[in-house]
């Protein structure tokens, strides 16, 4: 989830990117990825290289790519709607690939940037997130059974922040820095005018570039990726709520999808369908007299058009109120037995 | 009588004897695909590339249940059958089609997201099917078009007549809307992409990559569906799907100054082979001679074969390149068509399109404004009629008494006129009229606005940018400069065919204006914090202050004399109960 607007965020965005690209690298498909940008970089008319968001100085790594599907954009990353993807509350007409389907055996993996505070994450410059609230939202989706283990990945300042109040079990959350500190952003382009990456999530990536589906890599290499020295903000993490030891936990097991493949070297005969559903189709009705295409224009019948006559509501509201009120004064001076000349 | 019948029954068991392989054969349900790529040289030096896929599916998805879906793709025919849509037009554009200098688009649509649709009339509830479409939709193409509802959906009762098969034309089945603030990239190209027969793998498709897509002045995909005639007796209906794709590369940015163009140039990619799914796939490349001279365009490598066909009423030749012919690939592997000029093109002979408009606001400050359309006919001698559709959100609240309509220095009454009002947060304005526009002349239609103040809740989280106005609809039947013979569709350029052509002296397009940026009375959004901040300083400060020197009470303390004997003592002395030193 990205939750900054604004081109001076562009970092925000690229963060959130190349989380994306890794993790679609290691075999999760899109079907499987809830991709939240608040605003767009790419398309935007201030980007020198129009569909390209770069990640490296000097445009190395174009983290946009050619395949990405992102799912809400632009105003609709708002708190409601992040919430709603996470609990299942959402209308019943959201798209497939605007939910999260997810069930008791699935691993979460949610990662957030933009910019935050003690307690609370800013969504859009206009709305906020606090830590109550996505503590109670992750109970919830506990309570339902939505996630089996969960890796929350915080990249703001103060991050730490966020994952303080967490109180449901199987949640191991990582964070960029500690409450009273900020995190600071990695390199500027000179090119493109701003800063492309924060800190952590660089040297995150950096890390995540090693992976490879079958790598043994746990948590606790995880933990150590941006010391103070390279970081300058001090990253934090919580494993207290985890029922596993996070040297046992394997980092494919959120960041990567693993399939097993058997293989086999028998040739299977597959039955061609004979005569099977193409006889079922109903037959086809011709009609009896040729079809036709409208007129684009028909200025004759556009001008003969008659205007619709207004459909007839009964008077409601205010208007029923004031009849009522004006009966009322008008039997009030006259008396009730006035009534009769009005039958 | 006998004998007949026995022979009768022999032929009647012979043709139905090969087996159920050859009904089969008859009852499929054919799809063909067919692909095509126009370039066109624009007299400012730019280029424009123009490609359509179509696919044709001999079926009627709303009768029958049809399960199996082979080119068609699966997303859209679900879509059709399950809501009851008759046509369904969605368009996603980047950019601005500048008509007066480019000259006549082939399919133009506005800035944004537009979305229009004709729903069958079997359908009861318009609207709930109208907005479960547009989310399905959004889901599909990654597009925002969840945002429309009632606040921007239209019902127009002129303009947009179904350009399919259609028997009645009752508007209450038709619905418009367009999102002006609908950005378009990448993400809306990949599936876009993924609904062709052959993804962006073989054919022409591989030339779309979005790096250089969206390096360009315009840039618009699209997706038509509608019912058309299966062949020319036209008693049964096919489904067509026709995805177009519209991208103007830049003179100064992407042609780096040259006039010269040539694929590679464009797309940073060559064509290498075809899909093998397609039963057509052709380039076309417009060197139509300019004032009748001889050619000034010359292409390489050597097309196939000319044709020449008249296109918006006019005269035009094309070098065509079938992909399909063996002997295109015979040479080299790839396919770069390169476009020279033979000479320096003046650069004072551009020709001006016959029907053009441009839209501006006028007025200053942000109270009122003034929304002014100029539509120009250029043509010399002959006059013809204009539907004008403009959608003016609600917090426009538009004066329809100061709607003023002026012709060469005259007022110019519209012949007619459909007026909706808008209803606060409910409904947007809705003006169409059909203005006969003289020959020759400039039509300036002008409305007066006021503008509302929002609920603090309802401005978007940056305000300051502005809010959109939807681009007005210009539909008209310009007079050709030669008469268009009917084609047979299937033998003609696809992208002849998009507009059903009813006779030969004119030919229907529909142009856009531009979308307006319009500033609303935009309220302090710190103002709260600060009024808290500076109201709790002055409390503190001054009634503080004011408190504290009311109600303190002063008195004296004894100047304490140290000293750890003097403190034992006093200990000593409160346990005798004594009053201490």
């Amino acid at each position: 989830v990205c939750t900054s607007r604004f081109w001076f965020n562009y970092r925000h965005v690229a963060n959130t990117l190349s989380v994306y690209r890794s993790v679609k690298r290691l075999g999760i498909p899109d079907s499987h990825i809830v991709l939240m940008l608040a605003d767009d970089m790419a398309c935007n008319p201030r980007n020198p290289k129009p569909a390209t968001v770069f990640s490296h100085k000097n445009m190395e790594l174009n983290v946009y790519g050619d395949d990405v599907e992102v799912d809400y954009r632009s105003y609709e990353v708002t708190v409601e709607n992040f919430l709603r993807v996470l609990t299942g509350r959402i209308p019943p007409s959201t798209p497939r690939s605007k939910r999260l389907l997810s069930d008791d055996r699935s691993n979460i993996l949610i990662y957030m940037t933009g910019h935050g505070g003690n307690g609370f994450l800013k969504f859009q410059d206009s709305e906020e997130i606090t830590n109550v609230e996505l503590a109670d939202a992750f109970e919830q989706m506990w309570q339902k059974r939505r996630y089996n283990e969960l890796l929350f990945i915080i990249d703001t300042c103060q991050g730490a922040s966020m994952y303080e109040r967490f109180y449901s079990p199987n949640i191991m959350a990582l964070a960029s820095s500690q409450v009273g500190e900020d995190s600071l952003s990695h390199q500027p382009d000179l090119g493109i005018g701003v800063h492309l990456m924060d800190r952590y999530t660089f040297y995150v990536l950096e890390f995540l570039e090693e992976i490879h589906p079958a790598s043994q890599t746990n948590m606790n290499d995880l933990f150590q990726v941006c010391p103070k020295s390279l970081c300058v903000s001090t990253p934090g993490h919580r494993t207290d709520l985890f029922q596993r030891d996070p040297q046992k936990v394997l980092i494919t097991d959120f960041f990567g999808s693993v399939r097993k493949v058997e293989i086999t070297s028998e040739t299977l005969s597959l039955q061609r369908d004979v005569a099977g559903s193409e006889s079922k189709l109903p037959e086809e009705e011709l009609a009896t007299e040729p079809l036709k295409y409208a007129e684009q224009l028909p200025v004759a019948q556009i001008i003969h058009q008659k205007p619709k006559q207004k459909d007839w509501h009964p008077p409601g509201g205010f208007i029923l109120g004031l009849w009522a009120l004006i009966i009322m004064v008008f039997f009030k001076t006259y008396g009730i037995k006035h009534m009769k000349h009005v039958f | 009588g006998g004998m007949a019948a026995a022979v009768l029954l022999l032929l009647l068991l012979a043709a139905a004897g090969p087996g159920p392989g050859r009904a089969e054969a008859g009852r499929e349900r054919r799809d063909a695909l067919r692909e095509e790529l126009l370039l066109t040289p624009l007299p400012t030096g730019d280029v424009a590339a123009t490609f359509q896929f179509r696919t044709r599916w001999d079926a009627d998805l709303q009768r029958g249940a049809v399960s199996h879906y082979r080119l068609f793709p699966k997303a859209l025919g679900r879509l059709v059958a399950a809501l009851g849509v008759r046509e369904l037009h969605l368009a996603l554009t980047q950019g601005f089609w500048r008509t007066r200098y480019w000259g006549q688009p082939p399919l133009q649509a506005p800035a944004g997201a537009e979305l229009w649709v004709w729903f069958q009339p079997t359908v009861t509830d318009v609207d709930k099917a109208w907005k479960e479409l547009s989310n399905i939709l959004s889901g599909i193409f990654c597009a925002s078009l969840n945002f429309i509802d009632s606040t921007n959906t239209v019902i127009p009762t002129a303009s947009f007549k179904p350009l399919g098969l259609a028997n009645g034309t009752d508007h209450h089945l038709l619905r418009y809307a367009v999102l002006p603030r609908e950005v378009v990239c990448t993400e809306n190209l990949t599936p876009w992409k993924k609904l062709l027969p052959c993804g962006s793998k073989a054919g022409l498709a591989v030339l779309l990559k979005a790096e250089r897509l969206f390096h360009s002045s315009y840039h618009s995909q699209a997706v038509h569906i509608r019912p058309i005639c299966r062949d020319a007796s036209c008693l049964a209906v096919s489904w067509e799907l026709r995805q177009t794709l519209t991208v103007v590369f830049d003179f100064f940015s992407s042609g780096q100054g040259k006039k010269d163009w040539s694929l590679f140039k464009m797309f940073s990619r060559t064509l290498t082979d075809t899909c093998p799914l397609a039963s057509q796939s052709k380039v076309y490349v417009d060197i139509s001679p300019k004032n009748k001279e001889k050619e000034l365009l010359e292409v390489s490598p050597p097309p196939t074969s000319v044709h020449e066909a008249v296109v918006q009423g006019d005269k035009k030749t094309y070098a065509v390149y079938d992909l399909l012919s063996p002997s295109l690939f015979n040479t080299s592997r790839s396919l770069n068509v390169q476009l020279k000029w033979k000479r320096p093109q003046d650069s004072s002979e551009m020709p001006i399109p016959t029907l053009h408009a441009q839209r501006y606001v006028g007025g200053y400050g942000l109270q009122t404004g003034e929304i002014c359309t100029l539509i120009y006919n250029t043509h010399p001698y002959r006059a013809f009629p204009v539907i004008l559709l403009e959608t003016v959100p609600w917090y426009l609240r538009l004066y329809v008494h100061t709607l003023t309509i002026i012709t060469k220095g005259k007022e110019n009454k519209p012949s007619y006129i459909h007026y909706q009002p808008a209803q606060d947060r409910t409904r947007p304005h809705l003006l169409e009229m059909l203005i006969q526009l003289p020959a020759n002349s400039v039509t300036k239609i002008t409305i007066q606005f006021e503008r509302a103040l929002l609920k603090w809740t309802e401005y978007p989280p940056d305000p300051n940018h502005g809010f959109y106005v939807g681009s007005s609809v210009l539909s008209a039947l310009v007079p050709s400069v030669i008469a268009m013979k009917d084609m047979d569709v299937e033998q003609s350029p696809l992208f002849t065919s998009l507009f059903p052509s009813s006779d030969g002296s004119s030919y229907f397009v529909r142009l856009y204006t531009e979308p307006l940026l319009v500033n609303l009375p935009t309220p302090d959004f710190s103002m709260p914090y600060n009024v808290i901040c500076l109201t709790c300083t002055v409390v503190a400060v001054c009634y503080g202050s004011f408190y504290n020197l009311l109600t303190r009470t002063f008195h004296v303390e004894e100047p304490s004399r140290g000293g750890l004997a003097k403190r034992l003592a006093n200990v000593i002395r409160k346990l005798r109960g004594v009053p201490p030193l």
